[in-house]
Parts: C-alpha cells; sequence; structure tokens
C-alpha cells in the first residue's frame, strides 16, 4: 500500500559528480536510462542501493545519486547478496560488466542467478577490457585482435544471456544502449521482476571496440538482423515484417521461414514464462548470418526469492522453537554445578 | 601431582579373588580412546570429558582424527583418538602423555602407545589382534605376546566378544551388536576411575529415544563394562580423582568453535542487532557456520557462499546494511579473502573475520594445529592495511574474546580478524557459565541526522558514521578508491592519500584504549620471561607451575591483542634477560615483538602440526641451566 505518491525526476537521480566516461560512451545512454526509470517506479529514493564490481560499467554508482558502493572486481553480487538478506526492503542493483560478471566474478553471478534474491543485474557488455584499455574479455568475438591478441583471440566467447538461462536465472533480458526506450522498458520489467533479473545490454566501447554490435544493431540493418520478443507475440522481425521463427522438431532447431510462406500457426508464439528452459535457450543463443538476435525479456518465470525464503524459516524457526532464549543457550546440552560445599574452602585461599 | 606412573608396579599384584579392590587417590590422569575412525571415539570421549566435568574435575580435551572421512578399516591412518586430562588442580592443556590408554584394534595401539610413559595403562580390544588385524596395521609379530609392550600395565579385555555376549538377546545383527564395544569400553574407563554411569545411561536414553534396540544396546554394554572392571582379575585396582577446587557457578564443557559461535550469538542479543555470517565450509572452521546455522531463532542469518571470497564479501554487504558481520575461514581461506578484507579497510565497514588457523601452505595439513598465520593476519594485504588482531587463548575464552572482537569493529568501523586454531577449536574445557549481566554493553548508533552529514566524518576514536542503506537523505557513495577525508569524494590526490593512510593507522592504534595491559604471571621475579599467544597460553601456564613447583622460577606474559598490542608490553619485556617466545610457527610473533620493541627474544618453534608439550616448554627453561 503506497502512503503517498512521491514525485521524483530524472535530475534527482543524478549525483553532480562529473561523469568520466569516454566521450560518446554507451554507458551515458544507459545511465540515462535508469535514471529516467527510477523516479517511475514510485520507490523512495534513500531504498535504491547500486552495488558494482570494477571496470568502466562499475563507476556508475558514483553518478547516482543514491546510496552506492563501488566494490571489487567480480565481487559485486556476493556484496549485494549479504545487502539483500540484511534488508530485503531495499531495491539493489548490480552493474557490472562482461569482464566483471563473466571472468573474474564468473562464479558469483552463476550463484546469484541460482539462488534467485530479488536483486536486478544490468550488465555491461561491450565485449571488450576498457578501463585496462582494450584487452579481448570473454564475450570478444573468436579471432579478436585486441592489445593482448595481436594474431587473434583463441577463445570461443560466452553468451551472457544464455549463460544466464544456464544458471537457472528467472528473469532474463537482452537490450542495447541505443534503444533508448527498450532499456527503459526492460529496466521497469526487471524491477518488477521478483526475484534476481538479469539484463544484458549491449554497450558500444568507442575506443576500443567500436562498432562490436554494427553487424545487427545498426539502423540500416536492425530490423532485418533482430527480433523484439514481446510476451505473447508471435516472433516476426524483418523491415516488411517478414520473416519468422518456426520450430524443427525433425531437428530440435529453431528456423527462420517466410511470414507468407507458412500457417501462421506455425509461427512461434513468444511465451516468456514457459518452466521449460530450452526454448529460451534457444532464441537466447541466436545469432546470425543465419538467425536474428533476440532483444527483450527472453524469459521471466516465478521461482521462490531467497531472502523471502530465508526470512521465511527463521520465522518458522522462531514459530516452532520460539525466541531464542540466551541464557539457555549457552547452557547447552549438559551443565553441572559446583557448590561452595563441595569445595575445599582451604583450597580456595 | 600424584600420577598413575609414579605409583609402584606391585599395586596390581597381591590381589586375591573376591577380594574388595582398593581405591588409590590420584592428582591428576590423561587417558586416551583410539580405534578405528569408525569405532566411535570421538563419542567415547566427549561422554568421558562431560562425567569428568560433572564428577566436578578440571578437565580439557583434545581429539585426534584422521582428515580422512574413511581411511582403510584397521589402518593406522584410520585411527581415531580423544584425550582427556582430568584433575583436581586447574589445568590448562590436553595432557602431554596418556597414563592409561585404551586401544580398539592394534592400528590404534601401534599409533598411541608411544605416547603413554613407562608405568602407564594400556587395555586393549585383544579380539581385535588377530593376524589379519596385525597386518592392517603394519605389525609383523602380535605386540601382546612379544616383549615390545613389557615396560607397561598391559590389560588385554575381550571387549568385541564380550559385548557380542551381553547383547545375545538382543535382536540385532551381531555385526552392529559389535558396534557398541565403544560403550563396553567406557564403562571400563568409568569403572576404573569411580565414576558414574548416569549421564552417560541419560545420554543414550536420549539419543535413542526412537530405537529401543540401539537403546537397550548401549546401555548394556556401558554397564557390562563397568561391570568387567568390578569383577575381572586383570584390574584390582581403581583410581579416583578428587574432586577440582574450581570457583563455584554452574559449568559446562565447551569446544573453542562453540565459544566463539556463542560470543556471537550473545554480541548479538547485546548489541540488539541481527547477525550475519558469511562462510564456505572449511576444516577446522567449518563447526562455527554449523554451530550458527542452528540457531535461526536468534536471528542469526547464516549464509554459505559460493566461495570464501564472497563469504567475505557477502559479510561486507551485510555490514554495509546494518548487520553484524562475520565471516569464519581458516588460513588459505584468508588468502582468497584479503582483497575483500581491503574493501572494508577502505569502506571502513565492521567485518569481524574469524581464522582458525592449520597447518600449512597451502591443503597443507587441515586438521593439524599450527600458528603460523599471524603474518598473514597481521601485514598478509596489499597496500597499508591495518586493522586490529586478536588471538583466542583456550578454547572458553573464546566466548569473551569473539564478543570483545565484535565491539572493537564496530567501535572503530574496521574490519578485525579473530585468531583461534584447530587445538583450540576441537579442543575443549570446562567453562563457568557468564552472568549475563557481567557481559557488558554493546552500544551501536547509527546516523540518521541529516544536518552536517558526510560519509568520512570523524568521531573522537577517528570512526566514520555507521549509516544503513534506506535512511532518507544520507545517499552517499563508499568504494574501494580512495577517498577524500570527511567528503568521502574519490581522491587522487597523492597528499590525501598520504594523510588517509596515516589516519587509517592511527584509528586502528586508538583501539589499544580498548585492551587491558597484560599481566605478568608468576613471581616477577625471575629473570626468564616466557612469552605466548594464543593457543600456547595452556602449555606454558602448565610448564611455569610445575617449573615452579620444582623450584625454578620463571614469569609469563600471554598476548592476546597483538595488534595493536597492549601498551605495557614494551616496558615488560624490557625488563627481562631471557625473553623466550613460544609459538607454533618459525617465530612470527618474535619477529612481530623485535620489529615493534627492538627487543632481543629468544624463539622456540615448533610445526609438528600438535600442541606444545608441557615437558617441551619446562625443558626449554631448563635448558637455560647456569645461563639464568
Amino acid at each position: 500500500m503506497k502512503i503517498e505518491t512521491l514525485h521524483y525526476s530524472k535530475s534527482d537521480f543524478a549525483s553532480g559528480q562529473e561523469v568520466r566516461w569516454c566521450p560518446g560512451c554507451g554507458d551515458y545512454s544507459i545511465l540515462s536510462a535508469v535514471q529516467k526509470t527510477l523516479p517511475e517506479l514510485e520507490l523512495e529514493k534513500e531504498k535504491f542501493v547500486f552495488v558494482s564490481g570494477i571496470g568502466c560499467s562499475s563507476r556508475f554508482p558514483y553518478y547516482m545519486n543514491t546510496y552506492g558502493f563501488h566494490t571489487i572486481h567480480g565481487r559485486a553480487p556476493a556484496v549485494a547478496m549479504g545487502l539483500k538478506i540484511s534488508n530485503p526492503d531495499l531495491s539493489v542493483w548490480v552493474v557490472t560488466g562482461d569482464g566483471d560478471a563473466l571472468s573474474i566474478g564468473g562464479n558469483h553471478i552463476y550463484h546469484l542467478l541460482r539462488r534467485n534474491p530479488d536483486i536486478n543485474v544490468l550488465l555491461f557488455n561491450n565485449a571488450i577490457y576498457g578501463l585496462t584499455k582494450g584487452q579481448y574479455s570473454p564475450t570478444s568475438a573468436h579471432g579478436s585482435v585486441t592489445k593482448s591478441s595481436p594474431y587473434g583471440s583463441l577463445e570461443e566467447p560466452v553468451n551472457a544471456a544464455s549463460f544466464a538461462i544456464g544458471s537457472g536465472a528467472t528473469f532474463v533480458a537482452r537490450t542495447a544502449d541505443i534503444l533508448v526506450k527498450h532499456m527503459a522498458q526492460v529496466m521497469a520489467e526487471g524491477y518488477h521482476h521478483e526475484g534476481t533479473a538479469f539484463m544484458e545490454v549491449l554497450q558500444n566501447c568507442q575506443i576500443f571496440n567500436n562498432g562490436a554490435f554494427d553487424s545487427f544493431l545498426d539502423k540500416e540493418v536492425r530490423e532485418d538482423k533482430t527480433i523484439m520478443l514481446e510476451h505473447g507475440k508471435p516472433m516476426i522481425f524483418g523491415k516488411n515484417k517478414d520473416k519468422a521463427l518456426r520450430f524443427n522438431s525433425q531437428i530440435f532447431s529453431l528456423e527462420v521461414v517466410e511470414t507468407a510462406k507458412v500457417a501462421p500457426e506455425e509461427i512461434l508464439v513468444h511465451n516468456a514464462e514457459l518452466d521449460n528452459p530450452a526454448l529460451h535457450a534457444m532464441l537466447s543463443a541466436m545469432k546470425g548470418p543465419d538467425f536474428p538476435v533476440a532483444f527483450g525479456v527472453i524469459r521471466r518465470v516465478k521461482k521462490p526469492v531467497y531472502e523471502k525464503l530465508l526470512h521465511q524459516q527463521e520465522e518458522d524457526v522462531i514459530q516452532s522453537k520460539g525466541k531464542g532464549n540466551l541464557e539457555e543457550l549457552l547452557q547447552g546440552r549438559e551443565t553441572w554445578r559446583i557448590d561452595d560445599a563441595v569445595v575445599d574452602p582451604e583450597l580456595l585461599q | 601431582m600424584k600420577r598413575i606412573t609414579e605409583l609402584d608396579a606391585e599395586i596390581y599384584d597381591n590381589y586375591e579373588q573376591g577380594q574388595e579392590k582398593r581405591i588409590q587417590e590420584l592428582d591428576q590422569v590423561t587417558i586416551r580412546f583410539a580405534g578405528d575412525s569408525g569405532d566411535g571415539m570421538q563419542i567415547t570421549g566427549s561422554q568421558f570429558s562431560a562425567t569428568t566435568g560433572i564428577a566436578g574435575n578440571a578437565f580439557n580435551t583434545f581429539p585426534d582424527f584422521p582428515a580422512e572421512i574413511r581411511a582403510p578399516a584397521g589402518s593406522v591412518a584410520g585411527v581415531s583418538g580423544f584425550q582427556i586430562h582430568f584433575s583436581r588442580e586447574e589445568i590448562h592443556t590436553s595432557g602431554d602423555f596418556a597414563d592409561v590408554l585404551i586401544a580398539m584394534n592394534p592400528a590404534a595401539l601401534k599409533a598411541n602407545f608411544k605416547d603413554v610413559p613407562r608405568g602407564g595403562v594400556i587395555i586393549v580390544n585383544e579380539d581385535a589382534f588377530t593376524p589379519e588385524d596385525l597386518e592392517k596395521a603394519g605389525y609383523t609379530s602380535n605386540p601382546l605376546e612379544d616383549e615390545s609392550l613389557e615396560v607397561y600395565h598391559v590389560v588385554p579385555v575381550p571387549i568385541t566378544r564380550l559385548t557380542v555376549e551381553q547383547l545375545k538377546d538382543v535382536d540385532m545383527p551381531e555385526k552392529d551388536k559389535r558396534r557398541s564395544k565403544n560403550m563396553f569400553a567406557l564403562g571400563i574407563a568409568f569403572w576404573m576411575f569411580d565414576m558414574p554411569m548416569l549421564p552417560t545411561e541419560q545420554w543414550i536414553e536420549k539419543k535413542f529415544a526412537k530405537n529401543e534396540i540401539l537403546k537397550k544396546a548401549n546401555l548394556l554394554a556401558l554397564r557390562a563394562g563397568y561391570s568387567f572392571g568390578h569383577m575381572t582379575e586383570l584390574l584390582p585396582i581403581h583410581f579416583r580423582i578428587r574432586t577440582a577446587h574450581l570457583r563455584p557457578g554452574l559449568y559446562r564443557n565447551i569446544t573453542g568453535n562453540q565459544a566463539i559461535s556463542l560470543g556471537l550469538v550473545a554480541a548479538s542479543q547485546l548489541a540488539n542487532l541481527p547477525l550475519f555470517l558469511g562462510s564456505y565450509p572449511i576444516t577446522p572452521a567449518s563447526d562455527i557456520l554449523h554451530e550458527l546455522s542452528r540457531h535461526k531463532n536468534f536471528r542469526i542469518r547464516t549464509f554459505q557462499a559460493e566461495d570464501e571470497i564472497a563469504a567475505m564479501a557477502s559479510a561486507i554487504g551485510a555490514a554495509y546494511a546494518g548487520s553484524l558481520a562475520v565471516t569464519s575461514t581458516s588460513g588459505p581461506g584468508l588468502s582468497l579473502k584479503t582483497e575483500a578484507m581491503n574493501l572494508a579497510v577502505m569502506a571502513e565497514l565492521p567485518v569481524l573475520i574469524i581464522n582458525v588457523q592449520r597447518a600449512g601452505p597451502s591443503t597443507g595439513m587441515p586438521t593439524k594445529v599450527e600458528q603460523a598465520d599471524l603474518l598473514q593476519a597481521l601485514v598478509g594485504r596489499s597496500g597499508e592495511s591495518p586493522l586490529p588482531v586478536i588471538a583466542v587463548r583456550s578454547p572458553a575464552d573464546g566466548f569473551r574474546k569473539a564478543i570483545h572482537a565484535m565491539q572493537i569493529a564496530v567501535k572503530y568501523m574496521t574490519p578485525v580478524i579473530l585468531l583461534s586454531d584447530g587445538y583450540l577449536a576441537n579442543g575443549t574445557e570446562e567453562w563457568k557459565l557468564p552472568d549475563l549481566s557481567d557481559l557488558g554493553e554493546f552500544k551501536v548508533a547509527f546516523r540518521t541526522e541529516k544536518e552536517g552529514f558526510a560519509p568520512y566524518l570523524r568521531d573522537e576514536h577517528l570512526a566514520r558514521p555507521w549509516v544503513k542503506p534506506g535512511t532518507p537523505g544520507l545517499e552517499h557513495r563508499i568504494g574501494g578508491l580512495e577517498k577524500q577525508n570527511i567528503t568521502g569524494a574519490v581522491s587522487y590526490d597523492g597528499e590525501n592519500h598520504q594523510s588517509m593512510v596515516q589516519l587509517r593507522a592511527q584509528k586502528i592504534m586508538n583501539v589499544q584504549k580498548e585492551i587491558p595491559d597484560v599481566v605478568v604471571l608468576g613471581s616477577g621475579r625471575s629473570n626468564i620471561l616466557l612469552v605466548g599467544w594464543g593457543s600456547a597460553f595452556g602449555v606454558i601456564t602448565d610448564a611455569r607451575l610445575e617449573l615452579a613447583e620444582e623450584g625454578i622460577d620463571v614469569d609469563q606474559v600471554h598476548v592476546d591483542y597483538i595488534h595493536p598490542l597492549p601498551a605495557n608490553l614494551g616496558d615488560i619485556l624490557r625488563r627481562y634477560k631471557h625473553v623466550i617466545v613460544i609459538e607454533k610457527n618459525m617465530g612470527q610473533f618474535a619477529f612481530w615483538l623485535q620489529g615493534i620493541y627492538s627487543v632481543n627474544v629468544e624463539k622456540f618453534n615448533q610445526m609438528n602440526g600438535k600442541p606444545f608439550k608441557t615437558s617441551e616448554v619446562m625443558s626449554i627453561v631448563k635448558g637455560l641451566g647456569s645461563n639464568i
């Protein structure tokens, strides 16, 4: 129940600290989208906490006029976990990058997702290490030529959204820095999801990996190379809405078909709420040239929320055992009394 | 002090059938139960020690179990032991030697008989000395038949056979009947020391309340063992330890890990704040996680993190939120936590880090004792990273130390390391329960006032304010980057950094106000000072007392607060001709004292994975000879 309507504007969420990302960095538009979204959530400003790790993305909390904690490389999910358990009323946002979340912090993000606390994760994916000036990251394409891979990277990249689905995430979305309105929608939806909301934001690093996502996000090709998933809507895409996705059960695979050439019922309808993650995993993994890249909320399912279970368990134990009594606890299973009487007074001297 | 091994060998002779058995008073006894790791020796030992307490003795115990969960049955690697030292005097160690060894198989005999001094009593389960069992233990001849044990008083008892016989009417398979043999052995021990069976009988009734058959089997075996002791000609004499002159009050048996855990619960109650423990299982610290996870009705929140780093990081998050935050670990885990600990140093958040040390480096010997994480705790982090380091001196001491460490963390807004070790963690002693009203206050003040707020404002101790996220109007940012003092703005200014490094160091030095001066134990007139920290307290104390009985006067100081050190320590050290620092490492505390006070110290170091022996410490002093 809301007592009063809160009236915040975007500027209420700007800390006033000089923003120090490179000119033209995609992070600016993400910051702007967050600052625009938060006032609409109608939550008291002091309840937002932004927790970040290390990297360009992780400077984010300094620019927000909320509580913020710039922690250490990869560990923001673990800090957020302790914070959320201790105070479930807070709206906790983890801001991280592809290196922070998927390389050094891979272990933590995986466990965060499977535990499903009500925490929002914004993963800024620019497929490069920016702050350390241009080494390949775990999401960099195979063969990427970077400072640490002058002859091309040897590694297969990880797909952040697929990883999240594989980790048991209950909410997985993909958006991009240039999709300004879409970003805000996804963030609002992530906020309202009860459980961990994993939001991958493709973000352009103008300096070290410029145009990394142009092959599908460039305005010229975007409609043909991406698909905007919406729950309950058929999976149709393309400049002329001429392409669609169908499931081929013979080969257990998605396929792109021409909308006009198939019966409407053959076209898949997006159901983000399917418990079985198989289709969501396929959607998240789609890439060119054969498939469009999926954007939007790929998966959104209801699962028990970690901190609620923890506090419920606490209440249940108090119900069954009664509130803890320190004196009894200290006594333990067995005590014995040494009386004055049995002690030889001479020995006491 | 009169011991079994000081008695004449003839006491075991001259016994005629039917004659009333003699009872001999002793001052102290050390008994060790040893068997295969599946033989239930830990339960047997802890029942025996609880009973010694109930009987009014002082006691100190040391369990010794293999790192392997199930080493091959009958092998020396699989031997599990439990030693109890009990006395009519206050004692501080689990005993150098076992006056009485109860060995359930050849491997247990082989692994332990060397710790029995000449004249000691060895009770063996002779049923387990088959050629096959002897071979598993690596014996080429039967030690019960050759001369290898002739300096001991050996009592072979067919423990397995007598147990099975006693349980002939119990409806269970024979192999299960054999499992009650540890209760038979315990019954013999109770008879041998004239101790009551009632506490164990009550324990059995409670433990097996839902299983009549097991209850009956265990009770029958226990009583049969006791009766056997009474009837057999093998034991013509039994013993009694007079009640110890402990201070009157209510007592219990407690391990170091339990004492620390209960201290944390008490701290949480005193501060009226929920306690958060972020922890990752690691030997020998896991029991703290186990114990605290049972106490949810005290609003204790335990979080089994994905790794050591997350355990520390989650504790930082909890501290940031306004909980009393703790993480527990052992050496290798402390290494992993260091970067996150530095975040707590920089963000100035109160987190208690409990390090139950074990023998290292790397995986080392996880179940064995060492004190070699001292320098890691003091300086093992990047940058200038000062934080208070406090050590636990005995199992029960963990209770008060945990409370005090947490209070210092909160008052000074700093991470604090509390050092324990594997000996304290699993060893037990009797603990006189504290009066709750004596535990003192635990004041916590969260900043809520907007007027004049800045995140790195300083109070009179140099601590910054503790602000819970969710407090209106105090929104601010903190993190690992260097901060401008007062404002908390990110700062790369070198002058500011220098002053912040000095300020953080001074803040920790201010903790000296919270810690008591060290007390010189002994006459204060010796020119030899034995210095220890942590679990060396017990052994140095017992050595000093025994030396005094022999007419050798030595003094002792024990340092519980290692950073900052007690204000009067330097002056005390400078008063002595011989300052001997006794520790289970290569001389880390000696190095620390030399560095801080520029004093000459002598070192006594040992890294054998076992607690010091009283006799070893005594021999250092005796080794000084005329040099005193």
